[in-house]
């Protein structure tokens, strides 16, 4: 995973709540093998709009996405992330994210950033009026800037440092292995093994 | 002071615990599909890594798999790809697989309690939101996306955040014609899409010990619809009873040992949830949904609501875009809304029971003039089960079709798809936009309700039909 420090670039406002994981990719995506080219399905649905936000040019090359809350539900396809991170966004901006898409996000090294409703919404109001505004998400520093908004938001320590060092998880993992193998040992016998009964 | 049911089944898989860190889990039974795992064994390949517990993972096709012509290789180049590369790294990593056209092929989430292998007090994780399911066993399971599959695969375990508990109580008797699909859509309209989040629901209360196992599983099923981790419901003699004599139910004195244990799993009457939500078994009815989300729902007998009594604007856009989306004008009884397809199936409502509920409703009934009826069955072995009782020639002389196993229009990534603009009786548990084919329209509904819907071809309770 690369590491990721500070990004500072446009945003693009998405005023939808409940955005599900069908609509960032939708299922006809989801029969590649691949990890990479996913980009090209992102919003795929709605980017046949062509008022909708991601194909307005004054949001080309945006690298965060302001959401409404909730962003994320739905299926655990970690396409999703693949798309949004395929596209060029690096972080995304919600009061509210569903759990396996933040835990996919962070995995994907795509910066899931929660934020009061109103920073959130005085974000939008900042990109909305001044598209070119650029918005700062410092990691190291745990804080978003644009204009003269500076928000502090939260991510435990451990998980920001695995990301700024672009740590791979089951690297990490390993190094415990002797206490998969201890606590293996210890198992109940009865519990069920799937090779065939 | 005691702990919640979670507690003692997240405590029992800590492998290890450092301040400041995510806990360190075990995973007990590793469920794979041919969708969220090609990239997953890719990674493994790329670092040179091995499975690390090949006896602790099961795979299936059902996602791609089509209903008909399962003999046939699949005519979609895509899909078949999928498929065949999930074959592939089935045999190269040592997993076992249950391929199309298999005894035991089916729903991810139908086979594993089918096969006795979803205990509880176990952890259980597959790369699919609907894992909740499981929970139904008093196990702690839940979704997970493909870099954790890589991750469960390659070191069986997961780094995991202890997550917050909320029991949900459901207290009294469901009423006549009401079901665990409706006490689960009840619930979620009240909690919202985001109401879980961060929790493991647990399901009590006496309207919950008295469902099946098959209900649980529905119940369990939806709960990542409210937003949740995880359901759970703690095991009792019905769980017992269902779990012996599965193919891979502890036999003989590992059966006591495992009782005696899984007894033990309750929440103690000292501990504490983090959040708590109550309902009147009595005044859950029918419950269909009108919007684009499983929170957008209301009973059967109510009205597309009218999104400018919103007081909240974020509900309110969203109702007014789901309306649009939907075709509906607020105001409209429910029960006027006519459909084009009726899918009866899914991981929610694809199981034997399921199926006996729609058949009893479309005995010596005939479907609705211009509508198409799927119905779809959880796993080959549900199959097997219905014709041996004779509901498949209930289904077919009604004039629905009998399909094989697999996710089919639940999602629609096999040829069984709606066109933009139809609308559907779906007992599957999602009805985002597109769910079922580009620009379809789902409402999402109990098996019995699609059966009554099917026969009055609009939205309709099995009481509907009589008289
Ligand atoms: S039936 Fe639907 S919800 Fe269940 S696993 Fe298949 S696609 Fe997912």
């Amino acid at each position: 995973m690369e590491p990721f420090v500070t990004t500072i670039g446009r945003a693009v406002p998405l005023r939808r709540s409940d955005v599900d994981t069908d609509q960032i990719i939708p299922s006809d995506w989801l029969k590649r093998v691949e990890r990479t080219g996913f980009g090209a399905g992102l919003f795929a649905e709605w980017r046949t709009d062509p008022g909708f936000v991601f194909n307005d040019d004054r949001y080309a090359g945006a690298t965060v996405l302001l959401a409404g809350p909730n962003f994320g539900t739905g299926s655990s396809r970690e396409h999703a992330v693949w798309a949004l991170t395929d596209y060029g966004l690096r972080v995304v901006i919600s009061a509210r994210f569903a759990d396996i898409f933040r835990g996919n996000a962070l995995k994907g090294g795509l910066l899931p950033v929660q934020l009061p409703a109103e920073t959130v919404e005085r974000l939008m109001h900042l990109v909305e009026t001044d598209p070119a505004t650029a918005v700062t998400v410092d990691l190291g520093a745990r804080q978003v800037r644009a204009g003269d908004l500076v928000a502090d938001f939260a991510l435990d320590d451990y998980t920001r440092w695995r990301l700024m060092e672009g740590l791979d998880d089951i690297g990490l993992t390993l190094r415990h292995e002797p206490d998969i193998a201890a606590y293996e040992a210890d198992r109940p016998g009865w519990l069920p093994v799937t090779t065939p009964a | 002071m005691g702990r919640t049911l979670a507690e003692k089944v997240w405590d029992a898989h800590v492998v290890r615990r450092a301040e400041g860190e995510p806990d360190l889990l075990y995973v007990d039974l590793h469920l794979v599909h041919e969708v969220t795992s090609p990239q997953a064994f890719e990674g493994l390949r790329l670092a040179g890594r091995r499975v690390r517990r090949p006896d602790l993972a099961i795979a299936t096709e059902d996602h791609n798999v089509p209903t008909t012509d399962i003999g046939r290789p699949i005519a979609d180049p895509v899909s078949r790809t999928q498929v065949e590369t999930l074959r592939r790294n089935c045999a190269e990593f040592g997993i076992r697989l249950h391929s199309m056209g298999d005894a035991n092929q089916g729903i991810v989430h139908v086979i594993g309690p089918q096969l006795g292998l979803t205990q509880p007090g176990m952890t259980a994780v597959c790369g699919d939101s609907h894992t909740s399911t499981h929970g139904a066993f008093g196990a702690l399971a839940f979704g997970i996306g493909t870099s954790e599959v890589e991750h469960v695969l390659a070191t069986q375990t997961l780094p995991l955040a202890r997550p917050k508990t909320m029991a949900v109580t459901v207290e009294g008797d469901l009423p006549p014609g009401a079901t665990a699909k409706d006490l689960v859509l009840a619930v979620i309209a009240r909690i919202g899409t985001g109401g879980g989040q961060g929790h493991v629901i647990e399901y009590r209360g006496s309207a919950v010990r008295a469902l099946s196992m098959e209900g649980r599983m529905t119940v369990c099923n939806m709960s990542i619809e409210a937003g949740a981790r995880a359901g759970m419901v703690a095991p009792d003699e019905t769980t017992f009873a269902y779990l012996q004599g599965r193919p891979h139910a502890p036999k003989d004195a590992d059966w006591d040992d495992a009782v005696a244990y899984w007894r033990s799993l309750r929440t103690d009457d000292d501990a504490t949830f983090d959040t708590e939500v109550q309902l009147d078994a009595a005044d859950i009815t029918p419950y269909v949904t009108w919007g684009t989300n499983p929170a957008q729902g209301v009973p059967l007998g109510a009205n597309v609501p009218d999104p400018a009594a919103m007081i909240d604007a974020a509900a309110r856009e969203a109702a007014e875009r789901a309306l649009a989306y939907m075709g509906l004008r607020a105001g409209t009884p429910m029960r006027e809304v006519t459909v084009d397809t009726v899918f009866i199936g899914s991981c929610t409502n694809g199981r034997i029971e399921d199926l006996r509920a729609a058949a009893e409703v479309l005995r010596d009934q005939r479907v609705a003039d211009g509508v198409r009826v799927l119905v779809v069955p959880g796993s080959m072995a549900v199959k097997a089960q219905a014709e041996s009782e004779g509901l498949d020639a209930v289904f077919t002389a009604a004039g629905a079709q009998w399909r094989s196993a697999g996710c089919s229009m639940c999602l629609g990534m096999n040829p069984d798809t709606m066109a933009a603009g139809e609308r559907s009786a779906s007992t599957s548990n999602r009805n985002f936009e597109g769910r079922q084919g580009r620009g379809s329209r789902t409402h999402l509904v109990s098996p019995a309700v699609a059966a009554a819907t099917a026969v009055a071809g609009h939205l309709a309770a099995p009481t509907d039909l009589k008289g």
